[in-house]
């Protein structure tokens, strides 16, 4: 193909890194072993995911083990949201949850409706970038949560004292969590081919397929991605009520977090 | 016997130099160890058994007992840190206690539909919590279809009246806020009324004012749970006032006999 990049070529792209390097040595960063690190471990990341994705998804692999790929991917994804988010109670379960139900909603309107066909070389590349992308969004509204619940205690706790529920309580500040999480994404999905040209774009182009064809595959993508955040946000600011508020509506203590 | 008003500045001080010359405390004595005890009255508002809060292994209260009377103002006082607030807290059910019991009205506090409680005993916080929006927003956030007469009636009751509606309730001072935050908590009707250092965040006149607000509110049959580290206020405007230190009951001061509250 057109954008095959041989060993040779990937070796002379790492001059790139050595630049990065020098940059560091240059202005006495200190970052040069941290680069030559994070470079090194990407590459082994990526030749390891690349090996085991040709193992999953190669025509005729059932397709069980694309939706066990899945399976993993979430679990690691809430794994790493918790760590992201320490201060958050109970992290890793919500965001399971939530990546759990973002998948089901927005792979089951691109498969369910057949926007695209249902093999391992869509669904699990959809699925990562479903995942991924609701990543940040999902830790976002988490923190924000937290904080915002956790700063204006005062002002929870008089709405509480006046005889609201729980869920009503929380709601300006599920409302300005989820704002906050949502728009940066609405933002990246309005300037969209103007600012940048997305990952799965440019690797299209990249590998040859006409920009046409790859503007729409883009297109299905962002959709999918701004669901997905949407979907995980929202489940996740929902659960977190559950979390810091008792069942008898009281506003649970939370700790402030130990170093920051 | 002491004039009964006690509301006003310097009436307050003179009360409270009084008070304290005349030892009225009777802090630690027999009765006040029987009373902050196991006995039972009646008409007891609140009655705390044994209570104890712990909190990240920290614990606010530390066995406290004590009884609040059904009537007119009391005063929590202790050294902050000491446990006030968390006392106060248990009464609307803000805080649960780790063991022993609260008990409202001698029915266990821990039966009750918490959201119905909070309506029945209504609190004003330290600072001032405004919600954004109107101070009409923050009356419908209390109760949400609540017609104008039932408005006015509100702010009257906080010494405010209809032209403060459309105000930005954000935008107010502390005082004002503060008397926003008690029209907001009126509005429901409590008939218990618990008060967290309600004038801490507010400059001397505002506070004379608050207190005189809160006087008028009792003659209307309200009880009002008043907690201060501030022991000369709670002598201006408090029948009694129950002393708690480290956690635990730490006698009373009762100002029984004081007309209650006739201004003069």
């Amino acid at each position: 193909m057109d954008g095959d990049v041989s060993i040779a070529g990937l070796a002379t792209s790492l001059a790139l890194i050595g630049v990065a390097a020098a940059i560091s040595l240059w202005q006495r960063l200190g970052l040069e072993r941290q680069i030559l690190w994070a470079a090194t471990r990407a590459l082994v990341q990526l030749l390891l995911v690349g090996a085991a994705l040709a193992l999953v998804i190669e025509p005729g692999r059932p397709l069980v083990w694309s939706w066990l790929w899945i399976v993993a991917m979430v679990a690691y994804a809430g794994d790493v949201a918790r760590r992201r988010a320490p201060e958050v109670p109970g992290l890793l379960w919500l965001a399971i949850l939530a990546f759990g139900s973002g998948a089901v909603i927005t792979l089951g309107v691109l498969f369910g409706f057949g926007v695209m066909p249902l093999e391992g070389r869509t669904l699990v590349p959809l699925a990562g970038m479903m995942v991924g992308n609701s990543m940040t969004a999902t830790v976002l509204v988490a923190r924000r949560m937290v904080e915002e619940v956790r700063d204006k205690r005062d002002e929870v706790e008089a709405r509480l004292a006046l005889g609201q529920p729980a869920r009503q309580a929380a709601t300006p500040y599920v409302r300005a969590a989820l704002r906050s999480a949502v728009t940066p994404q609405i933002e990246t999905t309005k300037a969209t081919g103007l600012v940048f040209l997305p990952g799965a774009m440019t690797g299209l182009i990249l590998a040859g397929v006409p920009p046409t064809q790859a503007v729409l595959v883009q297109a299905v993508v962002m959709f999918l991605v701004l669901g997905a955040v949407a979907s995980t946000t929202v489940v996740i600011a929902l659960g977190l009520v559950r979390r810091l508020f008792t069942p008898d509506h009281r506003l649970r203590w939370l700790p402030r977090p130990a170093e920051r | 016997m002491v004039g009964g008003g006690v509301t006003t500045a310097a009436n307050g001080v003179a009360w409270a130099m009084i008070a304290s010359r005349e030892a009225l405390v009777v802090d630690g004595s027999p009765e006040a160890r029987r009373y902050g005890g196991d006995v039972t009255r009646d008409e007891d508002l609140f009655r705390f058994d044994d209570v104890v809060v712990e909190r990240f292994g920290i614990r606010a209260l530390d066995g406290f007992t004590a009884c609040v009377p059904a009537t007119g103002v009391t005063g929590v006082a202790g050294p902050s840190g000491s446990g006030k607030s968390t006392v106060l807290r248990l009464c609307n059910r803000m805080e649960v206690p780790t063991s022993g019991q609260v008990h409202f009205r001698r029915t266990d506090i821990a039966t009750f539909d918490p959201l119905a409680l909070r309506r029945q005993v209504g609190m004003v916080f330290q600072r001032p919590t405004p919600f954004p929006g109107t101070v009409r927003d923050n009356l419908l956030a209390a109760v949400p279809h609540a017609g104008r007469s039932q408005m006015d009636a509100a702010l009257r009751r906080a010494s405010l009246d209809l032209t403060w509606l459309e105000r930005d309730a954000t935008a107010l001072s502390g005082g004002e806020a503060q008397r926003v935050c008690m029209a907001r908590t009126l509005i429901t009707e409590p008939d218990v009324l618990l008060l967290d250092e309600p004038t801490s965040a507010l400059d001397a006149e505002t506070v004379h004012a608050f207190e005189d607000s809160v006087t008028e509110l009792t003659r209307n049959g309200l009880a009002v749970l008043w907690v201060s580290h501030d022991l000369a206020q709670l002598r201006r405007v408090a029948d009694m006032v129950l002393r708690i230190e480290n956690g635990r009951y730490a006698g009373e001061e009762r100002f029984g006999g004081v007309p209650g509250h006739e201004e003069g």
